[in-house]
């Protein structure tokens, strides 16, 4: 009873994790069709803000020193800021173009953005300690929790209903629905194209936000791969969730996160280190059997 | 009334255009290069052979695949089983077979028989990734790429796990990595005038009626898969024997990016967008690499901070994408004449993702 608790919290939290990842890129590519690679880079640069550039080993926290009532705003509005940045200066060229060629340049913002931090930090880990007292364990039903997973499981639940009050109640969220579902036919009624990317741009950013802060707070160090993982397991889920379905993302996010964790805990011993394989290949099968996603929306069926 | 002209008459150009010019560039390099600027050159050449196999089923069938480097790791770790001394073999590689353990064997026999292993993996795992089409394929070419980076990196006494496998002879030098390139483009050619080649390319263009027309989408989709998993698993091969040593880090992330960004910068539909993506990249970062190193003015040098390389080739590949979406070659061929089909269908074109909108 106490393993499969403790099971039940890290799939929970990992899957968090990717859910997040895969919000980030569902939001973006439900309203430009572009699956941004960058995503990860925007993960690891959120950490790196609270950072002085310093190559040293030894990491010179600067804006990390905060409380945390200002420092989670202000990296919120970083990721925010990089994303819209990122948008109105790279993305807004490629509206018309194939959706290959916009990969393939957020895949080239990525890496400058990569190796701009490489050049600003080398590629050294720092280590950071933000708010040690997450990580002791709390007591629930017999199983000791780190306290961090209950806060990430939470803050993800909170992201979600917040996500959803916003598309569901607000102007905002309805526009940015409409140009998801048909985006020139939005354009048509009125919704305002530019508006609805940015917005959309200004959220994910602020995800990849959210994404940093936990893994920084989890590993305590500062990496410039950090984000690379999840971006992938969070690009597979959107595609698993069926793409440009938001409540598909989410849930094929939890559902990557909770196949890791059983087959972690349920391979023999020496195929451990094979965790990632069956994972990958758990995916291909998923594909095979629903090559639309698992969740995928009526609007996505192929018209002939 | 003149005789229909055949399509190789028509287009046999561009492979013999493209092979010359790469002639000239070993020729060049060889006689004036340093030993370093020819190790670039031969890593160019490497590079051409998997962009050009990337070409063959990305190009021809408009799916973009993230998972054929996969067959580069194939293929590397081929050669390197079939090359190292079994002295070497027996410490390192306890786990493999005794046969191949014992074996040893010259490097032109080596690397086809590493083309041939990948190819005959890309036809096993190809009849089942094959079904799905659109992005569906794409991820799960990713997925394919995750299972055989994972299974390479963590079966330590086959692989040698995340370390590397040192002992492949380097037999590399710029004729050897000319002669690939030649080959590579060659079949790829080969390729794209057979019979398979141009019903792929019409399930690219017009899936329905491709269709309907009799063709078996699947079918001569799997057929490229194999025929681009050869050109790739020959390049893994000579890559091996360039580096010689092998290891799984390699062959992930970073190269599949920098490989597609390179097919793409260059024109994806196009055999010669393929090799002038490589050369054009290839050239950026070696003048990058110099200018990091340093220019003598006047007595002084003048150097560019380290790092600034990545930074310059990404923000260059970002404006080409925005002005040459369809990329240098703006996704023709070079020829003397325009392809006569070309001509006809003037029409924009259309990617792997547009059964999305």
């Amino acid at each position: 009873m106490r393993e499969l608790l403790q099971i039940i919290f890290d799939a929970l939290s990992l899957g968090s994790l990717y859910a997040l990842g895969a919000l980030g890129i569902a939001l973006i590519f439900g309203v430009m069709r572009l699956v941004n690679f960058a995503h990860g880079d925007f993960i690891a640069f959120c950490v790196f803000a609270m950072l002085w550039p310093s190559i040293d080993a030894a990491a010179i926290v600067f804006a990390g020193q905060l409380p945390f009532y200002l420092l989670i705003p202000l990296l919120l509005a970083i990721g925010a800021a990089l994303s819209i940045l990122s948008e109105i200066v790279v993305f807004r060229r490629f509206r018309n173009a194939n959706p290959a060629t916009m990969m393939i340049a957020s895949f080239a913002l990525g890496f400058v953005i990569r190796h701009l931090l490489l050049m600003l930090f080398s590629s050294r880990p720092k280590s950071i300690t933000l708010w040690p007292s997450l990580g002791l364990p709390v007591e629930f039903l017999g199983a000791h929790i780190p306290m961090l997973q209950v806060v990430t499981i939470i803050i993800t639940l909170a992201v979600l209903v917040i996500l959803v009050l916003f598309l569901k109640r607000t102007r905002y969220g309805l526009e940015m629905r409409a140009a998801a579902d048909n985006f020139t036919m939005a354009r048509m009624l009125g919704v305002r194209a530019n508006g609805v990317i940015l917005l959309a741009f200004a959220i994910s950013g602020m995800l990849a936000a959210a994404i940093g802060l936990i893994l920084a707070t989890n590993s305590g160090t500062a990496d410039i791969g950090m984000g690379a993982n999840v971006m992938l397991i969070a690009f597979i889920a959107t595609v698993i969730g069926g793409l440009g379905s938001i409540p598909g993302a989410v849930a094929a996010g939890f559902l990557i996160g909770a196949a890791s964790v059983v087959f972690q805990a349920t391979l023999p011993h020496d195929a451990r280190v094979f965790r990632d394989a069956f994972v990958y290949g758990a995916v291909i099968v998923v594909l095979l059997v629903r090559p639309q996603g698992l969740f995928a929306p009526k609007s996505a069926k192929q018209r002939v | 009334m003149s005789q229909r002209p055949s399509v190789i008459r028509q287009t046999i150009i561009t492979p013999i255009v493209l092979i010359v010019a790469l002639l000239i560039m070993a020729a060049l390099s060889y006689q004036f290069g340093s030993r370093a600027f020819n190790r670039t050159v031969v890593e160019m050449f490497i590079n051409i052979m998997v962009v050009v196999g990337l070409y063959v089923f990305v190009g021809n069938s408009g799916l973009l695949s993230f998972g054929h480097i996969s067959f580069m790791c194939l293929g590397a770790y081929m050669t390197a089983w079939l090359t190292i001394p079994p002295v070497m073999k027996s410490i390192t590689l306890k786990g493999l077979p005794a046969w191949l353990l014992h074996t040893q064997l010259p490097m032109w026999v080596a690397t086809p028989i590493s083309g041939l292993f990948a190819a005959v993996f890309a036809l096993i795992v190809g009849r089942i990734i094959m079904r799905l089409s659109g992005i569906a394929a794409s991820i799960a070419t990713f997925g394919l790429l995750g299972v055989i980076n994972n299974v390479y990196s963590n079966w330590d006494s086959v692989t040698g796990g995340q370390g590397s496998i040192v002992g492949i002879p380097p037999t590399m030098n710029v004729w050897t990595g000319w002669i690939g390139g030649a080959v590579a483009i060659a079949i790829a050619y080969l390729y794209s005038i057979s019979r398979s080649g141009l019903a792929l390319r019409a399930t690219r263009d017009e899936s329905v009626a491709a269709s309907a027309s009799g063709i078996d989408i699947v079918r001569e989709r799997l057929i490229a898969f194999v025929v681009s998993a050869f050109i790739i698993g020959l390049a893994g091969a000579l890559y091996a024997h360039f580096l010689s040593i092998v290891n799984p880090g390699a062959f992930y992330l970073r190269t599949t990016f920098i490989t597609l960004s390179m097919l793409v910068v260059g024109g994806m539909y196009s055999l010669s967008g393929a090799v002038s993506g490589v050369v054009a990249i290839s050239v950026l970062i070696e003048l990058f690499r110099d200018l990091e190193k340093g220019v003598s003015l006047g007595g002084h040098t003048i150097g560019l901070p380290n790092g600034v390389q990545e930074i310059a080739i990404g923000i260059i590949t970002i404006v080409i994408l925005m002005y040459l979406p369809t990329g240098l070659t703006r996704n023709q061929e070079f020829s003397w004449r325009r392809w006569p089909l070309q001509r006809r269908l003037a029409r924009p074109v259309q990617t792997a993702l547009k059964e999305l909108h």
